[in-house]
């Protein structure tokens, strides 16, 4: 029944239609995207790593991280050092998860946010529940600014996509930066290519 | 009470006032060093208050197309009138699954609607995730700014907070050790509840999905690992399509913290497997506001509280002396909409020095509306009845000359011969500052002998 009232009233209330602005010349940028995306991503907290090939990320993360530690992929490629059959679990079995590794499908050079959706994630949790992040992309994949990235998936279909930018972060406490809130407390961005 | 007397608790530590001001100033350096890099801010600006303008001309159909998306995505969708309508949809959706304990993320619309004390009222307990909202929840305080919820807090007080609440160390003031301590608890919280709600960024009608942006993970979080996920919503917060995200999200961030995104933009469109979805469209009095030619601008805002951040009167006298839900210029242009007797004081708490209008992403012409604000509220006859005798004195004696004339030299007079009558705590004006020294003579007195 509110429905058709809130409705109603909005008709009644609601201005003369004003047309919708065109999006263009909105991306005056003159930056080298990967470049940007290398220094935006230190400067929100995160660490970016080029590299040639995935056995150099692997020997990265077998330098940082114990045999002990969990770590769960959703990359095929990466069944020799992590779990990859996890994604039809109960999201909270991965509370103890120390690292994921995911791919996503590319980067934003003007935030260093990088688009994933569920079917690269495993369990839309994943990326947030884990301790540390690893995400691949390749160096070619890296948008100019936003309007690009929604260019891109615009039509694109899914149930759930992220933009994530970073390791989860607060300043509630007298605006002191903290890495680490809720979400994962590292962020690498390995650049392969 | 009202702003001006809740001030004056705020003011009462004058070292903390001034550590408030500095520290919402640097987030407004911040905010223009990120809007500086980019050479199309401003047409950014222009296009994102465009698109809203469109929005508010079309919001019955980008609305009822928004609905028909998100049901065809597996999202039940209810609409409330009110508050109180708003609180029992969520009720009755908790009631069903049986659910007593939830957790929330930040949702300014739940503070509006006061839906914590609705449900504790009905055995529910209600468990705010985001850092700064968790720290004022324990406290028993409302948030004091949309963005920065603690920001009226200092370190000691959350040290002491979670001390007490969470038993951390005595004395331990740390903010990694006390954001950690944070972490743990809350994420025992995550894990365990089987209802999340949050708030929405935007809804896009040519899709049917929302977008929740957090820095902290912690919509996320709460959304991902529950059974039941509630989206509560004003019905403003509509946008046309997805590429309008683009504007939007390159804006949001900025203008609030100075940071290039939030950490995480997430795009809700599908429940999970398993899981339930609902999104609560609210309208609350917006259509009354939509209605206001002068004033429905205000609902182009997209809560990243900047104006607050720039605006000297915030700045000084704390989000909690605007006793409403949002603080500082918008709080106090969306608050008359809500109850123009009970916050009739708030378009009175500004200077009309037009920042909060220079900083807004949508150009809402926030301090126009405050002036415009205060014409309706006095014809209303909601006028403060000091400030209308004063009124009327002014124009007393404005309007005769003679009265003007000698009272600026009996004015002047008293100020240089007996200063303890205009410096003391009588004199609304002597707070906080010290009286100027009177003028030797009147601009009338030099020009008869200058002329």
């Amino acid at each position: 029944m509110s429905r058709e009232n809130i409705l109603a009233g909005i008709k009644k209330n609601q201005p003369e239609n004003r047309v919708l602005p065109v999006l263009t010349g909105l991306n005056q940028s003159t930056y080298n995207p990967l470049e940007q995306f290398k220094t935006v991503l230190q400067g929100i907290g995160g660490e970016a790593i080029e590299v040639g090939n995935y056995q150099e990320i692997k020997d990265i993360i077998a330098k940082n991280y114990q045999s002990s530690d969990r770590i769960i992929t959703t990359l095929p490629d990466f069944g020799d050092i992590a779990e990859n059959n996890w994604q039809t679990e109960d999201p909270h079995t991965l509370e103890n998860v120390e690292l994921c590794i995911i791919r996503a499908h590319f980067g934003v050079a003007e935030n260093s946010a990088l688009w994933v959706t569920e079917d690269i994630l495993g369990l839309r949790v994943a990326p947030f529940i884990c301790q540390n992040l690893a995400v691949i992309i390749p160096k070619n994949e890296i948008e100019p600014t936003m309007h690009e990235a929604y260019k891109r998936i615009a039509m694109a279909e899914y149930g759930f996509g992220t933009f994530i930018a970073g390791p989860s972060k607060t300043a509630d406490i007298e605006q002191s930066l903290v890495l680490g809130a809720h979400g994962s407390k590292s962020m690498v961005v390995f650049l392969v290519g | 009470m009202k702003h001006s007397e809740l001030s004056v608790t705020f003011n009462k530590d004058e070292d903390r006032v001034d550590w408030h001001d500095q520290t919402l100033w640097w987030v407004r350096q911040k905010r223009d060093k990120a809007a500086f890099q980019l050479p199309e801010w401003e047409l950014l600006r222009e296009t994102a208050s465009q698109i809203k303008h469109n929005v508010l001309g079309n919001l019955h159909d980008y609305l009822v197309q928004f609905e028909a998306n998100a049901l065809k995505n597996g999202i039940t969708v209810h609409w409330a009138a009110d508050a109180d309508e708003h609180n029992r949809i969520v009720h009755n959706i908790l009631s069903k699954h049986g659910v007593q304990k939830m957790v929330k993320s930040k949702s300014m619309l739940t503070e509006e609607c006061h839906l914590n004390d609705y449900l504790a009222e009905n055995g529910i307990e209600v468990i705010d995730t985001d850092l700064g909202e968790r720290i004022v929840q324990l406290r028993e305080e409302p948030p004091s700014h949309i963005v920065l919820p603690a920001i009226h807090l200092k370190k000691e007080d959350v040290g002491e907070t979670f001390h007490v609440h969470l038993g951390t160390e005595k004395g331990n003031k740390d903010p990694v050790y006390l954001t950690a301590a944070a972490r743990e608890h809350l994420r025992e919280k995550f894990l365990t509840r089987k209802a999340a709600l949050t708030g929405v960024n935007f809804a896009i009608a040519e899709t049917g999905e929302f977008v929740v942006c957090t820095n902290e993970g912690n919509a996320d979080m709460g959304a991902h690992l529950a059974d039941v996920h509630i989206a509560c919503m004003g019905f403003e917060k509509i946008i046309p399509k997805r590429e309008h995200l683009g504007v939007f999200l390159r804006l949001l961030a900025r203008s609030a913290t100075g940071q290039p995104i939030t950490t995480y933009s997430s795009h809700f469109k599908k429940p999970r497997e398993g899981q339930e979805m609902h999104i609560v469209i609210v309208d609350n009095g917006r259509s009354t506001q939509l209605g206001r030619e002068d004033f429905r601008n205000s609902l182009k805002c997209i809560r990243c509280g900047a104006c607050m951040n720039t605006c000297p009167v915030y700045r000084r006298s704390g989000g909690h002396s605007y006793h409403n839900a949002v603080a500082g210029p918008i709080g106090s242009i969306l608050a008359p909409n809500l109850d123009m007797s009970k916050n009739a004081d708030l378009p009175f708490a500004s200077t009309l020095c037009g920042s909060c209008t220079n900083v807004c992403p949508v150009k809402i012409d926030i301090h126009d509306q405050l002036y415009k604000w205060r014409q309706v509220l006095v014809k209303e006859g909601h006028a403060d009845p000091v400030k209308k005798l004063g009124m009327q004195a002014m124009t007393f004696t404005l309007s005769h000359p003679k009265v003007y004339q000698n009272g600026g030299k009996i004015g002047r007079w008293f100020m240089k011969n007996t200063p303890f009558l205009v410096n003391n705590s009588l004199n609304p004006w002597y707070k906080q500052r010290d009286m100027p020294e009177p003028p030797k003579e009147s601009f009338r007195e030099w020009y008869l002998k200058n002329r």
